[in-house]
Protein backbone atom coordinates (compact mmCIF):
# COMPACT_ATOMS: atom_id res chain seq x y z
CA UNK A 1 0.00 0.00 0.00
CA UNK A 2 0.86 3.54 -0.92
CA UNK A 3 2.40 4.86 2.51
CA UNK A 4 2.51 8.53 2.02
CA UNK A 5 4.17 9.82 5.42
CA UNK A 6 1.39 11.60 7.22
CA UNK A 7 1.79 13.37 3.70
CA UNK A 8 -2.01 12.24 2.83
CA UNK A 9 -4.32 14.65 3.79
CA UNK A 10 -2.09 17.86 3.02
CA UNK A 11 -1.46 16.69 -0.46
CA UNK A 12 -5.13 15.83 -0.66
CA UNK A 13 -6.12 19.66 -0.09
CA UNK A 14 -3.63 20.22 -2.52
CA UNK A 15 -5.36 18.46 -5.04
CA UNK A 16 -8.28 20.05 -3.97
CA UNK A 17 -6.29 23.78 -4.66
CA UNK A 18 -5.52 22.09 -7.75
CA UNK A 19 -8.77 21.39 -8.95
CA UNK A 20 -10.36 24.66 -7.76
CA UNK A 21 -8.09 26.73 -9.22
CA UNK A 22 -8.24 24.98 -12.77
CA UNK A 23 -12.04 25.36 -12.77
CA UNK A 24 -12.03 28.67 -11.24
CA UNK A 25 -9.73 29.41 -14.10
CA UNK A 26 -11.84 28.47 -17.16
CA UNK A 27 -14.51 30.10 -15.69
CA UNK A 28 -12.40 33.31 -16.27
CA UNK A 29 -10.71 32.20 -19.27
CA UNK A 30 -14.10 31.55 -21.31
CA UNK A 31 -15.67 34.52 -20.13
CA UNK A 32 -12.55 36.41 -21.31
CA UNK A 33 -12.23 34.41 -24.51
CA UNK A 34 -16.41 34.96 -25.45
CA UNK A 35 -15.94 38.70 -24.59
CA UNK A 36 -11.99 38.47 -26.73
CA UNK A 37 -13.93 36.68 -29.98
CA UNK A 38 -16.62 39.24 -30.07
CA UNK A 39 -14.68 42.09 -29.70
CA UNK A 40 -12.61 40.81 -32.44
CA UNK A 41 -15.48 40.00 -34.87
CA UNK A 42 -17.26 43.24 -33.71
CA UNK A 43 -16.07 45.45 -37.16
CA UNK A 44 -15.34 48.14 -34.01
CA UNK A 45 -11.62 49.16 -34.50
CA UNK A 46 -11.54 50.11 -30.64
CA UNK A 47 -12.62 47.25 -29.38
CA UNK A 48 -10.43 45.14 -32.29
CA UNK A 49 -7.79 46.91 -31.27
CA UNK A 50 -7.92 46.47 -27.19
CA UNK A 51 -8.56 42.39 -28.03
CA UNK A 52 -5.50 42.12 -30.05
CA UNK A 53 -3.27 43.97 -28.12
CA UNK A 54 -4.53 41.39 -25.32
CA UNK A 55 -4.19 38.36 -27.09
CA UNK A 56 -0.70 39.57 -28.76
CA UNK A 57 0.61 40.23 -25.14
CA UNK A 58 -0.70 37.57 -23.44
CA UNK A 59 0.61 34.88 -26.22
CA UNK A 60 3.56 36.24 -26.42
CA UNK A 61 5.21 36.10 -23.14
CA UNK A 62 5.92 32.82 -20.94
CA UNK A 63 3.30 32.00 -18.41
CA UNK A 64 5.83 31.68 -15.80
CA UNK A 65 7.16 35.26 -16.39
CA UNK A 66 3.32 36.19 -16.29
CA UNK A 67 2.65 34.89 -12.78
CA UNK A 68 5.67 36.36 -11.17
CA UNK A 69 4.88 39.84 -12.71
CA UNK A 70 1.33 39.91 -12.02
CA UNK A 71 2.33 38.06 -7.96
CA UNK A 72 4.66 40.46 -7.21
CA UNK A 73 4.78 43.42 -9.91
CA UNK A 74 1.03 43.16 -8.38
CA UNK A 75 1.78 43.62 -4.83
CA UNK A 76 4.31 46.41 -5.93
CA UNK A 77 1.19 48.50 -8.04
CA UNK A 78 -1.12 47.70 -4.78
CA UNK A 79 1.47 49.53 -2.36
CA UNK A 80 2.33 52.19 -4.27
CA UNK A 81 -1.34 52.96 -5.24
CA UNK A 82 -2.11 52.71 -1.63
CA UNK A 83 0.29 55.30 -0.37
CA UNK A 84 -0.81 57.46 -3.24
CA UNK A 85 -4.05 57.35 -2.55
CA UNK A 86 -3.36 58.04 1.39
CA UNK A 87 -1.29 60.90 0.41
CA UNK A 88 -3.18 63.03 -1.64
CA UNK A 89 -6.58 61.78 -0.57
CA UNK A 90 -6.39 60.56 3.07
CA UNK A 91 -8.08 57.70 1.57
CA UNK A 92 -7.28 54.40 3.29
CA UNK A 93 -6.78 51.33 0.53
CA UNK A 94 -5.05 48.39 0.65
CA UNK A 95 -5.32 44.76 -0.06
CA UNK A 96 -2.45 41.88 0.17
CA UNK A 97 -2.21 40.11 -3.23
CA UNK A 98 -3.51 36.64 -2.64
CA UNK A 99 -1.81 34.09 -3.97
CA UNK A 100 -4.35 32.01 -4.89
CA UNK A 101 -6.57 35.10 -6.36
CA UNK A 102 -3.09 35.83 -8.58
CA UNK A 103 -3.18 32.54 -10.04
CA UNK A 104 -6.89 32.24 -11.10
CA UNK A 105 -6.37 35.82 -12.78
CA UNK A 106 -3.24 35.21 -14.26
CA UNK A 107 -4.40 31.37 -15.62
CA UNK A 108 -7.60 32.83 -17.14
CA UNK A 109 -5.78 35.99 -18.22
CA UNK A 110 -3.25 33.66 -20.18
CA UNK A 111 -6.07 31.06 -21.24
CA UNK A 112 -8.49 33.65 -22.12
CA UNK A 113 -6.28 34.69 -25.11
CA UNK A 114 -6.25 31.20 -26.14
CA UNK A 115 -9.87 30.86 -25.50
CA UNK A 116 -10.45 33.99 -28.00
CA UNK A 117 -8.32 32.72 -31.12
CA UNK A 118 -10.57 29.29 -30.39
CA UNK A 119 -13.93 30.99 -30.06
CA UNK A 120 -12.90 33.50 -32.91
CA UNK A 121 -12.23 30.82 -35.37
CA UNK A 122 -15.32 28.81 -34.13
CA UNK A 123 -17.52 31.39 -34.81
CA UNK A 124 -16.11 32.44 -38.14
CA UNK A 125 -16.43 28.61 -38.74
CA UNK A 126 -20.07 29.20 -38.41
CA UNK A 127 -22.08 29.23 -42.07
CA UNK A 128 -23.60 32.92 -43.04
CA UNK A 129 -26.65 30.86 -44.71
CA UNK A 130 -27.83 30.24 -40.65
CA UNK A 131 -27.14 33.32 -39.33
CA UNK A 132 -28.76 34.97 -42.67
CA UNK A 133 -31.93 32.72 -41.79
CA UNK A 134 -32.09 33.78 -38.36
CA UNK A 135 -32.22 37.43 -39.22
CA UNK A 136 -34.64 36.29 -42.18
CA UNK A 137 -37.39 35.71 -39.34
CA UNK A 138 -37.07 38.36 -37.55
CA UNK A 139 -33.97 36.83 -34.11
CA UNK A 140 -32.91 40.34 -32.63
CA UNK A 141 -29.19 40.37 -32.63
CA UNK A 142 -28.65 38.67 -29.16
CA UNK A 143 -31.51 35.45 -30.26
CA UNK A 144 -29.30 35.24 -33.37
CA UNK A 145 -26.30 34.68 -30.77
CA UNK A 146 -28.23 32.86 -28.16
CA UNK A 147 -30.13 30.32 -30.22
CA UNK A 148 -27.89 30.00 -33.54
CA UNK A 149 -24.62 31.04 -33.35
CA UNK A 150 -23.31 30.08 -29.76
CA UNK A 151 -24.76 26.41 -30.25
CA UNK A 152 -23.23 25.89 -33.63
CA UNK A 153 -19.93 27.67 -33.25
CA UNK A 154 -19.47 25.06 -30.19
CA UNK A 155 -19.32 22.53 -32.41
CA UNK A 156 -16.26 23.86 -33.78
CA UNK A 157 -14.89 25.43 -30.56
CA UNK A 158 -14.85 22.30 -28.13
CA UNK A 159 -11.57 20.53 -29.61
CA UNK A 160 -10.06 23.75 -29.01
CA UNK A 161 -11.72 24.19 -25.75
CA UNK A 162 -10.49 20.93 -24.74
CA UNK A 163 -7.41 21.17 -25.55
CA UNK A 164 -6.82 24.52 -23.88
CA UNK A 165 -8.19 22.65 -20.65
CA UNK A 166 -5.67 20.33 -20.47
CA UNK A 167 -2.66 22.27 -20.65
CA UNK A 168 -4.46 25.48 -18.19
CA UNK A 169 -4.84 22.35 -15.65
CA UNK A 170 -0.98 21.11 -16.17
CA UNK A 171 -0.11 24.93 -15.72
CA UNK A 172 -1.84 25.48 -12.42
CA UNK A 173 1.51 23.43 -11.44
CA UNK A 174 2.94 26.90 -11.82
CA UNK A 175 1.54 28.43 -9.04
CA UNK A 176 3.85 26.26 -6.62
CA UNK A 177 6.13 28.66 -7.43
CA UNK A 178 4.17 31.61 -6.03
CA UNK A 179 3.97 29.98 -3.08
CA UNK A 180 0.36 28.75 -3.27
CA UNK A 181 -0.01 25.32 -1.52
CA UNK A 182 -1.63 23.06 -4.51
CA UNK A 183 -0.47 19.42 -4.77
CA UNK A 184 2.85 19.71 -6.25
CA UNK A 185 4.22 22.53 -3.58
CA UNK A 186 3.21 19.73 -0.76
CA UNK A 187 4.59 17.08 -2.84
CA UNK A 188 8.15 18.96 -3.64
CA UNK A 189 8.02 20.01 0.21
CA UNK A 190 7.63 16.53 1.34
CA UNK A 191 10.17 14.59 -1.02
CA UNK A 192 12.45 17.41 -0.37
CA UNK A 193 12.35 16.47 3.22
CA UNK A 194 12.19 12.74 3.17
CA UNK A 195 14.47 13.12 0.59
CA UNK A 196 11.76 10.50 -1.83
CA UNK A 197 11.24 12.48 -4.95
CA UNK A 198 9.52 9.46 -6.60
CA UNK A 199 7.29 8.36 -3.58
CA UNK A 200 5.15 11.92 -3.89
CA UNK A 201 5.79 12.71 -7.83
CA UNK A 202 4.28 10.32 -9.10
CA UNK A 203 1.01 9.96 -6.95
CA UNK A 204 0.72 13.91 -8.30
CA UNK A 205 1.81 12.37 -12.18
CA UNK A 206 -0.80 9.95 -11.18
CA UNK A 207 -3.81 12.73 -10.12
CA UNK A 208 -2.77 15.00 -13.07
CA UNK A 209 -3.32 12.27 -15.53
CA UNK A 210 -6.42 10.73 -14.06
CA UNK A 211 -8.19 14.58 -14.51
CA UNK A 212 -6.75 14.91 -18.06
CA UNK A 213 -8.02 11.19 -19.02
CA UNK A 214 -11.51 11.95 -16.96
CA UNK A 215 -11.86 15.55 -19.11
CA UNK A 216 -10.88 13.82 -21.99
CA UNK A 217 -14.02 10.98 -21.86
CA UNK A 218 -16.45 14.19 -21.01
CA UNK A 219 -15.42 16.48 -23.48
CA UNK A 220 -16.01 13.70 -25.92
CA UNK A 221 -19.38 13.42 -24.64
CA UNK A 222 -19.79 17.11 -24.72
CA UNK A 223 -18.62 17.03 -28.34
CA UNK A 224 -21.28 14.35 -29.40
CA UNK A 225 -23.86 16.74 -27.77
CA UNK A 226 -22.89 19.52 -29.85
CA UNK A 227 -22.75 17.86 -32.84
CA UNK A 228 -26.17 16.28 -32.63
CA UNK A 229 -27.99 16.60 -36.28
CA UNK A 230 -24.18 16.78 -38.12
CA UNK A 231 -23.95 13.70 -40.48
CA UNK A 232 -20.28 12.47 -41.37
CA UNK A 233 -18.86 10.89 -44.16
CA UNK A 234 -16.92 7.58 -43.48
CA UNK B 1 -61.76 51.00 -50.47
CA UNK B 2 -59.11 49.34 -51.91
CA UNK B 3 -57.56 46.73 -49.63
CA UNK B 4 -53.77 47.62 -48.65
CA UNK B 5 -51.47 46.27 -50.74
CA UNK B 6 -49.19 43.72 -48.71
CA UNK B 7 -45.64 45.08 -50.39
CA UNK B 8 -44.91 47.96 -52.23
CA UNK B 9 -41.27 48.42 -53.49
CA UNK B 10 -40.78 52.12 -55.28
CA UNK B 11 -37.49 53.16 -56.94
CA UNK B 12 -35.41 50.40 -55.37
CA UNK B 13 -31.07 51.01 -55.85
CA UNK B 14 -28.70 49.33 -54.43
CA UNK B 15 -24.92 49.49 -55.15
CA UNK B 16 -21.62 47.68 -53.70
CA UNK B 17 -18.82 49.57 -53.75
CA UNK B 18 -18.66 50.92 -57.29
CA UNK B 19 -21.15 48.63 -59.13
CA UNK B 20 -24.60 49.58 -59.03
CA UNK B 21 -26.87 46.28 -58.97
CA UNK B 22 -29.92 47.73 -58.97
CA UNK B 23 -31.10 50.66 -60.68
CA UNK B 24 -33.98 51.85 -59.94
CA UNK B 25 -37.02 48.17 -59.29
CA UNK B 26 -40.39 49.34 -58.41
CA UNK B 27 -42.99 46.77 -57.42
CA UNK B 28 -46.12 46.36 -55.92
CA UNK B 29 -48.58 43.36 -55.22
CA UNK B 30 -52.12 42.76 -54.37
CA UNK B 31 -52.94 39.70 -51.80
CA UNK B 32 -52.54 36.56 -54.20
CA UNK B 33 -50.30 38.16 -56.44
CA UNK B 34 -47.41 35.31 -57.20
CA UNK B 35 -44.63 37.14 -59.13
CA UNK B 36 -42.20 35.53 -60.73
CA UNK B 37 -38.16 37.31 -61.04
CA UNK B 38 -36.37 35.87 -64.12
CA UNK B 39 -33.17 36.54 -65.18
CA UNK B 40 -29.67 35.67 -65.80
CA UNK B 41 -27.20 35.71 -63.08
CA UNK B 42 -25.92 39.06 -62.08
CA UNK B 43 -29.23 40.61 -63.37
CA UNK B 44 -29.85 41.59 -59.60
CA UNK B 45 -32.85 39.38 -59.50
CA UNK B 46 -31.24 37.72 -56.11
CA UNK B 47 -30.42 40.87 -54.51
CA UNK B 48 -33.46 42.79 -55.27
CA UNK B 49 -35.28 40.22 -53.10
CA UNK B 50 -32.82 40.17 -49.99
CA UNK B 51 -33.49 44.02 -50.60
CA UNK B 52 -36.95 43.70 -49.53
CA UNK B 53 -36.38 42.01 -45.90
CA UNK B 54 -33.29 44.14 -45.51
CA UNK B 55 -30.74 41.77 -45.82
CA UNK B 56 -29.49 43.87 -48.30
CA UNK B 57 -29.80 47.47 -47.40
CA UNK B 58 -31.19 49.59 -50.32
CA UNK B 59 -29.11 52.41 -51.33
CA UNK B 60 -32.14 54.31 -52.28
CA UNK B 61 -36.16 53.36 -52.83
CA UNK B 62 -38.83 52.75 -50.34
CA UNK B 63 -40.04 49.90 -49.20
CA UNK B 64 -43.85 49.54 -47.51
CA UNK B 65 -44.73 46.44 -46.04
CA UNK B 66 -49.13 46.30 -45.70
CA UNK B 67 -49.21 50.10 -45.67
CA UNK B 68 -46.36 50.57 -43.35
CA UNK B 69 -42.78 52.10 -44.74
CA UNK B 70 -39.27 50.74 -43.60
CA UNK B 71 -37.76 53.66 -41.90
CA UNK B 72 -34.33 54.53 -42.87
CA UNK B 73 -31.44 57.07 -41.57
CA UNK B 74 -27.65 57.65 -42.13
CA UNK B 75 -25.22 56.43 -39.89
CA UNK B 76 -21.66 58.56 -39.40
CA UNK B 77 -20.46 57.16 -42.43
CA UNK B 78 -23.27 58.43 -44.45
CA UNK B 79 -24.59 55.27 -44.97
CA UNK B 80 -28.10 54.30 -45.25
CA UNK B 81 -29.22 51.88 -42.46
CA UNK B 82 -32.55 51.08 -41.19
CA UNK B 83 -33.38 53.79 -38.49
CA UNK B 84 -35.00 51.21 -36.43
CA UNK B 85 -33.98 47.76 -35.60
CA UNK B 86 -36.67 46.48 -34.56
CA UNK B 87 -39.00 47.73 -36.80
CA UNK B 88 -36.86 45.48 -38.88
CA UNK B 89 -37.69 42.43 -37.08
CA UNK B 90 -40.72 42.78 -37.05
CA UNK B 91 -41.16 43.41 -40.79
CA UNK B 92 -38.56 40.48 -41.51
CA UNK B 93 -41.47 38.27 -39.54
CA UNK B 94 -43.99 39.41 -42.11
CA UNK B 95 -42.16 38.60 -44.68
CA UNK B 96 -40.82 35.11 -44.39
CA UNK B 97 -37.86 33.91 -46.98
CA UNK B 98 -37.14 30.20 -48.50
CA UNK B 99 -33.67 30.24 -49.51
CA UNK B 100 -31.63 28.45 -51.95
CA UNK B 101 -29.79 26.29 -49.48
CA UNK B 102 -32.61 26.10 -47.28
CA UNK B 103 -30.54 27.40 -44.17
CA UNK B 104 -32.69 24.84 -42.25
CA UNK B 105 -30.88 25.65 -38.71
CA UNK B 106 -28.85 22.47 -38.61
CA UNK B 107 -28.82 21.84 -34.85
CA UNK B 108 -32.27 21.68 -34.50
CA UNK B 109 -34.91 18.87 -36.17
CA UNK B 110 -37.91 19.86 -37.94
CA UNK B 111 -40.14 20.94 -35.68
CA UNK B 112 -37.69 23.07 -33.69
CA UNK B 113 -36.85 24.97 -36.83
CA UNK B 114 -40.33 25.17 -37.68
CA UNK B 115 -41.58 26.42 -34.06
CA UNK B 116 -38.42 28.82 -33.11
CA UNK B 117 -39.27 31.64 -34.94
CA UNK B 118 -43.17 31.38 -34.08
CA UNK B 119 -42.32 30.90 -30.19
CA UNK B 120 -40.06 33.68 -30.18
CA UNK B 121 -40.37 36.03 -32.75
CA UNK B 122 -44.66 36.07 -33.02
CA UNK B 123 -44.85 34.99 -29.21
CA UNK B 124 -47.01 32.40 -29.72
CA UNK B 125 -47.85 30.01 -27.17
CA UNK B 126 -45.67 26.90 -27.55
CA UNK B 127 -48.60 24.46 -27.41
CA UNK B 128 -50.27 26.54 -30.42
CA UNK B 129 -46.90 26.68 -32.53
CA UNK B 130 -46.17 23.22 -32.64
CA UNK B 131 -49.99 22.43 -33.43
CA UNK B 132 -48.97 25.34 -36.39
CA UNK B 133 -46.44 23.44 -37.18
CA UNK B 134 -47.46 19.77 -37.50
CA UNK B 135 -50.31 21.16 -39.61
CA UNK B 136 -48.01 22.92 -42.34
CA UNK B 137 -45.71 19.90 -41.99
CA UNK B 138 -48.76 17.43 -43.07
CA UNK B 139 -49.20 20.01 -45.68
CA UNK B 140 -45.85 19.65 -47.52
CA UNK B 141 -46.08 15.98 -46.61
CA UNK B 142 -42.99 15.70 -44.59
CA UNK B 143 -44.98 15.39 -41.16
CA UNK B 144 -43.28 11.79 -40.55
CA UNK B 145 -39.97 13.63 -40.69
CA UNK B 146 -40.44 16.24 -37.93
CA UNK B 147 -38.22 14.83 -35.60
CA UNK B 148 -35.14 14.34 -37.94
CA UNK B 149 -32.49 17.20 -38.28
CA UNK B 150 -32.10 18.70 -41.51
CA UNK B 151 -28.75 16.93 -42.23
CA UNK B 152 -30.48 13.25 -42.27
CA UNK B 153 -33.00 14.48 -45.07
CA UNK B 154 -32.69 14.80 -49.02
CA UNK B 155 -32.52 18.17 -50.32
CA UNK B 156 -36.04 18.08 -51.43
CA UNK B 157 -37.23 17.42 -48.08
CA UNK B 158 -35.15 19.97 -46.54
CA UNK B 159 -36.56 22.79 -48.82
CA UNK B 160 -40.20 21.51 -48.17
CA UNK B 161 -39.26 21.71 -44.29
CA UNK B 162 -38.22 25.27 -45.21
CA UNK B 163 -41.21 25.91 -46.99
CA UNK B 164 -42.97 24.64 -43.57
CA UNK B 165 -41.29 26.99 -41.64
CA UNK B 166 -42.37 30.28 -43.54
CA UNK B 167 -45.44 29.05 -43.53
CA UNK B 168 -45.54 28.51 -39.65
CA UNK B 169 -44.99 32.55 -39.67
CA UNK B 170 -48.49 32.76 -41.91
CA UNK B 171 -46.77 35.79 -43.47
CA UNK B 172 -47.69 38.56 -45.19
CA UNK B 173 -45.68 37.63 -48.38
CA UNK B 174 -43.24 34.64 -49.05
CA UNK B 175 -39.81 35.42 -50.30
CA UNK B 176 -38.72 32.23 -51.98
CA UNK B 177 -34.64 32.92 -53.45
CA UNK B 178 -34.26 30.09 -56.03
CA UNK B 179 -35.63 27.69 -53.88
CA UNK B 180 -34.93 24.24 -56.69
CA UNK B 181 -31.23 25.83 -58.07
CA UNK B 182 -29.69 23.29 -55.27
CA UNK B 183 -31.52 20.52 -55.71
CA UNK B 184 -31.00 17.28 -58.08
CA UNK B 185 -33.48 17.06 -60.64
CA UNK B 186 -35.43 14.48 -59.42
CA UNK B 187 -36.20 16.40 -56.26
CA UNK B 188 -37.66 19.87 -58.22
CA UNK B 189 -40.89 18.89 -58.99
CA UNK B 190 -41.95 17.98 -55.28
CA UNK B 191 -40.89 21.60 -54.15
CA UNK B 192 -42.78 23.00 -57.57
CA UNK B 193 -45.83 21.20 -56.42
CA UNK B 194 -46.08 22.71 -53.10
CA UNK B 195 -45.10 26.30 -54.07
CA UNK B 196 -48.01 25.59 -56.65
CA UNK B 197 -50.52 24.66 -54.32
CA UNK B 198 -49.69 27.30 -52.00
CA UNK B 199 -50.43 29.53 -55.25
CA UNK B 200 -53.99 28.30 -55.73
CA UNK B 201 -54.27 28.59 -51.82
CA UNK B 202 -54.09 32.35 -52.63
CA UNK B 203 -50.51 33.17 -50.64
CA UNK B 204 -49.00 36.46 -51.81
CA UNK B 205 -45.42 34.87 -53.12
CA UNK B 206 -42.65 36.75 -54.77
CA UNK B 207 -40.56 33.84 -56.57
CA UNK B 208 -36.79 34.51 -57.88
CA UNK B 209 -35.96 31.46 -59.99
CA UNK B 210 -34.98 29.89 -63.18
CA UNK B 211 -37.73 27.73 -64.05
CA UNK B 212 -39.76 28.88 -66.62
CA UNK B 213 -42.51 26.96 -66.80
CA UNK B 214 -43.20 27.36 -63.02
CA UNK B 215 -42.77 31.17 -64.11
CA UNK B 216 -45.20 30.77 -66.98
CA UNK B 217 -47.77 28.55 -65.36
CA UNK B 218 -47.85 29.45 -61.70
CA UNK B 219 -46.95 33.11 -61.48
CA UNK B 220 -49.87 35.58 -62.67
CA UNK B 221 -47.32 38.38 -63.25
CA UNK B 222 -43.10 38.09 -64.52
CA UNK B 223 -40.69 40.65 -64.12
CA UNK B 224 -37.69 39.78 -66.58
CA UNK B 225 -34.60 41.79 -64.72
CA UNK B 226 -31.87 42.51 -67.12
CA UNK B 227 -28.58 44.80 -65.84
CA UNK B 228 -30.33 46.28 -62.66
CA UNK B 229 -33.31 47.04 -64.48
CA UNK B 230 -36.84 45.23 -65.25
CA UNK B 231 -36.99 44.61 -68.95
CA UNK B 232 -40.19 43.57 -69.33
CA UNK B 233 -43.48 42.54 -67.65
CA UNK B 234 -46.63 41.69 -67.28
CA UNK B 235 -48.45 38.44 -67.51
CA UNK B 236 -46.49 35.59 -68.50
CA UNK B 237 -48.80 35.34 -71.56
CA UNK B 238 -47.00 38.32 -72.29
CA UNK B 239 -43.76 37.92 -71.38
CA UNK B 240 -43.18 34.82 -72.71
CA UNK B 241 -45.12 34.82 -75.67
CA UNK B 242 -45.19 38.80 -76.94
CA UNK B 243 -41.95 39.66 -75.23
CA UNK B 244 -40.90 43.23 -76.16
CA UNK B 245 -37.71 43.91 -75.64
CA UNK B 246 -34.41 42.43 -77.46
CA UNK B 247 -33.15 40.92 -74.44
CA UNK B 248 -36.33 38.73 -73.20
CA UNK B 249 -35.83 37.71 -76.92
CA UNK B 250 -32.38 36.41 -76.57
CA UNK B 251 -33.31 35.07 -72.64
CA UNK B 252 -35.77 33.17 -74.54
CA UNK B 253 -34.38 31.70 -77.26
CA UNK B 254 -33.11 28.16 -77.58
CA UNK B 255 -29.46 27.97 -76.12
CA UNK B 256 -28.71 24.57 -78.56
Amino acid sequence: MLDLKGYGPALAEGAVVTIELAFLSLALALTLGLLGASAKLSGNRVLTGVATAYTTLIRGVPDLVMMLLFYYGGQVAVNALSDYLWETRQIDFFFQFDPFISGVVTIGLIFGAYMTETFRGAFLAVDVGQIEAAKAYGFSRWHTFRRVMIPQMLRHALPGIGNNWQVLLKTTALVSIIGLTDMVRVAEEAAKAERMPFHFFIPVAAVYLLLTAGSELFIKWLDKRANVGVVRGN
Amino acid sequence: MAETAPLICRDIHKTFDQLEVLKGISLETRKGDVISLIGSSGSGKSTFLRCINLLETPTSGDIIVHGDPIRFKNNRKGVRVPADNRQVELIRARLSMVFQSFNLWSHMTVLENIIEAPINVLKIPKKEAIERAESYLNKVGIYERKDYYPAQMSGGQQQRAAIARALAMEPEVMLFDEPTSALDPELVGEVLRVMQSLAEEGRTMIVVTHEMAFARDVSNQVLFLHQGVIEEQGSPDKVFDHPESERMKQFLAPKF
